[in-house]
């Protein structure tokens, strides 16, 4: 038998680790164990590795290095830039002090800000997006109050792929901020954004930036909190001071150490590469298949982004029957969420629970090749035209072919 | 995630397809995430001599949808109405926990559908 093929288009979720990445992790596990905190051999070899990642990194946002924290993960980046803000902001007694977010956010952003608002320590408005999923800086700048302290707007999204204006945004936060007295600190969950998009932070104009190593082909459990110097923010996880006393916690040597090397290997042409698989599966599957829906801006989108709507094919059952045919792909559908409520985002930017019910998202990589896109166009119209058969969905166009 | 009966009831699902001529027809779902079932009855002395069903939904409702059309066939109304989701799942070997309210569904169109019948008839 034919081993089954494995054709990964669920890199929003994960992405595999480069072969060069884990290769220069490996020594860090068993012969390079050190903990950077040693002042032993040991300990300074490790030490050496975790700052020539931190400068990695900064060389990639355009910052100084010790503006780069390590975190676990961009969830505890995006909790740390919430929390650590409003604490320090309330303890230089601003009493309620006022967070701007947007709907369409990660989790790991609306709930810190939905749990701080829910205790009374801070409050909270979610800005609402257009139905192409983007933040209206307009709306934003009404939103703003004299004691607004933070404004936390991710710089691509992970289901839809829309692209916000953040420089828009770091340019009129600029502008207001010359005038105020407490400054508003501008955060952006960039987790999606750094594959594609130039994170240059004084570019972007912001003051905080959360990414993570996993999603651009580095390990999971390794993240960074970009924070500009001077703003005012408590740590989140408190204990032997490490991290400039900021981020306490053994380093995660190996991790640190693959995510920088992966964030060097990030280049441009990457994003030109997946864009035209990209644009050929979104071609091919509007062509063949009737009654789908695209989701979301194009324009102001990531290259490697699809999202669709099929009529009649709900979104669980399309992965599902995908997945046995060897591509792995994901949905929005309240079918597969733990809560059975429909993604959050689907909601914000409009769609009713039906369509999200019927939503599937492709995420391509740098590893996807046009074969696989063939395969994939190839396979998927007589998914869908089963799954509507036994759904009884009478299509409302022609088929062009089967 | 799903046990391989539902596997095989889902990608071979039973009875499938909508029906002519029925003698009754039930529906029900969860219009709140857009679910779906609809089954189809023909019933003869008080027999169901024919069902088939139409589901928009997961892998667990249409394993579940053929299951229970498999499970109602040639059985009496009376003992089609026994029928509990229980029955259903334990048929299927197991279904995941949030899944199992999909099988309910499938419970709650076939009583409609032989409520209706009674109704008419
Ligand atoms: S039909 Fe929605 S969870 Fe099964």
């Amino acid at each position: 038998m034919k081993a089954l093929k494995k054709i990964y288009l669920d890199n929003a979720a994960t992405t595999p680790v480069d072969p060069v990445v884990s290769a220069k992790m490996r020594p860090y596990f068993s012969q390079k164990y050190g903990n950077a905190s040693s002042v032993h051999q040991l300990g300074e070899e490790a030490r050496r590795a975790v700052e020539a990642a931190r400068r990695q990194t900064a060389n990639f946002l355009g910052c100084l290095s010790e503006e780069v924290y390590f975190t676990s993960g961009a969830t505890e980046s995006d909790n740390w830039a919430i929390g650590g803000v409003a604490e320090k902001m309330a303890s230089r007694g601003i009493k309620k002090p006022h967070l701007i977010t947007s709907a369409i956010e990660h989790k790991a952003v609306l709930e810190p800000c939905q749990v701080l608002e829910k205790k009374g320590w801070a409050e909270l408005t979610v800005l609402p997006v257009n139905k192409d999923g983007l933040v209206e800086v307009k709306e934003l700048e009404k939103s703003i109050r004299k004691d607004t302290v933070l404004v936390s707007v991710m710089f691509a999204n992970s289901e839809i792929g829309t692209i916000q204006p953040i420089k828009e945004i770091g340019q009129l936060l600029k502008k207001l901020n010359a005038g105020r007295k407490e400054k508003i600190y501008f955060h952006t969950d960039a987790v999606q954004a750094i594959n594609y998009l130039s994170c240059k932070v004084d570019e972007l104009g912001v003051d905080l930036l959360s990414l993570s190593g996993h999603k651009i082909y580095g390990p999971k459990g390794v993240g960074v909190l970009y924070l500009r110097k001077g703003t005012a923010i408590s740590p989140l996880i408190r204990g032997g001071g490490h991290e400039r006393g900021m981020r306490s916690g053994t380093e995660n040597v190996a991790g640190i150490v693959g995510l920088g090397e992966a964030i060097k290997r990030i280049s441009p042409a990457r994003g030109a590469q997946v864009k035209k698989l990209r644009n050929k599966l979104i071609t091919g599957i509007l062509k063949d298949i009737p009654d789908v829906i695209l989701n979301g801006s194009l324009r102001e989108r990531l290259p490697n982004n699809a999202h669709f709507s099929f009529a009649g094919a709900e979104g669980e059952s399309v992965v599902f029957v995908l997945s046995r045919k060897g591509v792995f792909t994901s949905t929005g559908s309240a079918c597969a969420s733990h809560s059975l409520s429909p993604s959050h985002v689907l909601s914000a930017i409009g769609l009713a629970p039906e369509q999200s019910h019927i939503s599937v998202r492709f995420t391509l990589g740098k590893q996807t090749t046009a074969a696989e896109i063939d395969y994939v166009l190839r396979i998927l119209p007589p998914i869908i035209e089963r799954l509507r058969k036994i759904a009884g969905y009478k299509s409302v166009k022609v088929r062009p072919r089967y | 995630m799903y046990s391989k009966k539902v596997i095989q009831h889902f990608q071979n699902p039973k009875n499938m397809g909508k029906m002519k001529n029925p003698d009754s027809v039930g529906e029900a779902g969860n219009p709140q995430c857009g679910d779906v079932m609809k089954i189809y009855l023909k019933v003869s002395v008080g027999r169901i001599k024919d069902i088939s069903f139409e589901t928009m939904g997961c892998v667990s409702a249409i394993a579940t949808s053929s299951m229970i059309t498999e499970l109602a066939k040639e059985r009496t109304l009376a003992e089609a109405e026994k029928i509990t989701y229980q029955d259903v799942v334990n048929e299927l070997g197991e279904l995941p926990p949030v899944k199992v309210h999909c099988a309910g569904m499938a419970v709650a169109a076939l009583k409609k559908a032989i409520e209706n019948y009674c109704k008419s008839h």
